[in-house]
């Protein structure tokens, strides 16, 4: 009286092959879905840029091809021929920014030379530097005016440039979702333009209002194009992308002072080697006044404030 | 040289024409000539051989613009002593607004200093420290920094002044201003400016002046 159904005679489908199929169908809704951005394919966006890897992740190989396509890509957007590089941190260096605000006299020519060094958009004035004009008697920078136009200095202001503070501990690198920004040894926070996905966290997680964000694809005379650049730095951005001041590491990577600092007709700026005692930064941090904006955040700004006397 | 010529053409023309005609002439405009000085300045103890700090030195004595050319179409140059030499010294000048010729429209505004502060009387192709020491136009910041010393002490520390160049000497060399790049001695304070490239971005917008306030 054996009444088990024996599974060679069953007609009907079995649960186990039902569930492969429904298994096999999430699968293939799964890979539709993770492929959909190649229907959305555009021309500006090539098959190499498509799969390019995380920059950490590149050989030396890999990068040179990119860097070598990056540089094809400008001469065919912009016509301009540049050379694109990859400058790696130096043993030994952290870097520190201190400025002057006993004489900071609110010219914007350290914003303006930001603005050609790093190939900034043209129409949107963009730069990694905002110009704060400040009433005496506070330190907030949410109370300063970026939009001031009028012969400065004003007698009753002073003037606070704003850019990247290269924070020890900085809020931008924690909130992005892809690993696109991190903190690189010498300090610089650097952004993958690559493999940045545009959502804007860190612009929203910088207290400093340091990030900017590439709303439109950078528009750049090709005359103005300043060729000599890097990966990480001043490369030209592509569209909807962040972006931020990387202390001109194209230059102080290679030993040379950023061009804000060159650029400031007051002697405002102080740069240097945090890691060198004898280096000019540190003679700010131990001879002068000095505070960073926003101390209560505890983030560790690697960006000086100080006054003379 | 230069005034080897001027005194030959005075005395070709006679004294008071030629001085005339040199204040009539609408350019006279004081110059300072500065180029790279030779000025090295060396960190000591590092392993790497280091590239020189050079501030930029005034080349010499600053030369007066006549507005006269020469025979070859170059503008004839005065030192001071071409002048000053045959002309009295007035201690009593405390502001070119004292003089009736010469010097009119340099604008003066330096403290309660006279000319004969700085200017050397006995030789004016020098300066004149406080203590009546002659100095030489190429060592002006020693000169300055007579008074100026936090600016000196700042300075020397590598946070005053701006520069050109390398941060890391052990790659490549800088260039520092001396005072006077950036200060005119006779009106140090720096002028007004009107910014450049205003920021076209909504951080920090001001409010409209007819925005209506949000308490009261």
């Amino acid at each position: 009286m054996d009444t088990a159904i024996d599974p060679e005679e069953s007609k009907g489908l079995s649960r186990r092959t039902a569930l492969k199929g429904v298994g096999a169908m999430l699968g293939a809704a799964a890979f539709t879905k993770a492929i959909a951005p190649l229907t959305e394919w555009t021309r500006d966006i090539s098959a190499e840029e498509f799969v390019q890897k995380h920059y950490k992740e590149l050989t030396p190989i890999d990068l040179q091809i990119i860097l070598s396509r990056l540089e094809k890509d400008t001469k065919e957007q912009y016509g301009a021929d540049v050379t694109i590089k990859d400058y790696k941190p130096q043993e030994g260096v952290k870097f520190g920014y201190a400025l002057n605000l006993s004489v900071c006299n609110g010219c914007r020519k350290c914003a303006e030379a930001c603005h050609i060094e790093n190939n900034h958009d043209r129409p949107s004035h963009q730069s990694y530097i905002r110009v704060f004009e400040m009433s005496k008697g506070s330190m907030d920078m949410e109370k300063g005016n970026a939009h001031y136009n009028h012969p400065v200095p004003q007698p009753d202001k002073f003037y606070m440039p704003v850019q990247c503070q290269q924070c020890e501990h900085p809020p931008c690198v924690d909130v992005c979702p892809v690993e696109a920004t991190w903190k690189e040894s010498d300090g610089i926070v650097v952004v993958d333009y690559n493999w940045c996905i545009g959502c804007r966290y860190c612009e929203a997680a910088c207290p400093y209002h340091a990030r900017r964000f590439n709303w439109t694809k950078p528009v750049i005379p090709a005359s103005e194009i300043n060729p000599n650049q890097s990966y990480l730095s001043n490369r030209i951005r592509p569209q909807g992308v962040m972006e931020k001041c990387h202390f001109c590491l194209h230059r102080t990577r290679n030993g040379r002072l950023p061009a804000c600092l060159e650029a400031c007709p007051t002697g405002a700026r102080v740069f240097g080697n945090l890691l060198d005692p004898k280096s000019e930064v540190r003679q700010v941090l131990a001879h002068k006044r000095v505070f960073v904006l926003k101390e209560e955040l505890g983030l560790k700004p690697q960006f000086f404030y100080f006054f003379d006397v | 040289m230069m005034s080897v010529y001027l005194k030959t053409s005075a005395r070709g023309l006679g004294r008071k024409t030629f001085w005339c005609l040199l204040f009539l002439s609408a350019t006279f405009v004081e110059t300072g000539a500065e180029t790279i000085g030779a000025r090295f300045q060396v960190a000591a103890s590092t392993n790497a051989p280091l590239h020189p700090v050079v501030i930029r030195m005034p080349s010499g004595t600053p030369k007066v613009a006549t507005g006269l050319t020469n025979f070859h179409g170059q503008p004839v140059m005065a030192s001071c002593s071409s002048c000053h030499a045959t002309t009295k010294p007035n201690i009593d000048t405390r502001t070119t607004a004292d003089l009736d010729q010469f010097h009119q429209g340099l604008k003066y505004v330096h403290g309660n200093l006279t000319c004969l502060s700085c200017h050397n009387a006995k030789n004016y192709d020098t300066l004149r420290m406080a203590d009546s020491r002659p100095v030489e136009f190429t060592d002006v910041m020693t000169l300055c920094s007579q008074c100026h010393g936090p600016q000196k002490r700042d300075y020397d520390m590598g946070l005053h002044g701006g520069m050109n160049g390398h941060w890391d000497l052990t790659k490549g060399g800088r260039t520092r201003n001396t005072c006077i790049n950036c200060h005119d001695p006779h009106a140090p304070a720096f002028p007004l400016v009107m910014p450049v490239l205003p920021p076209r971005d909504r951080i920090s917008v001001p409010a409209k002046p007819n925005a209506k306030p949000a308490n009261h």
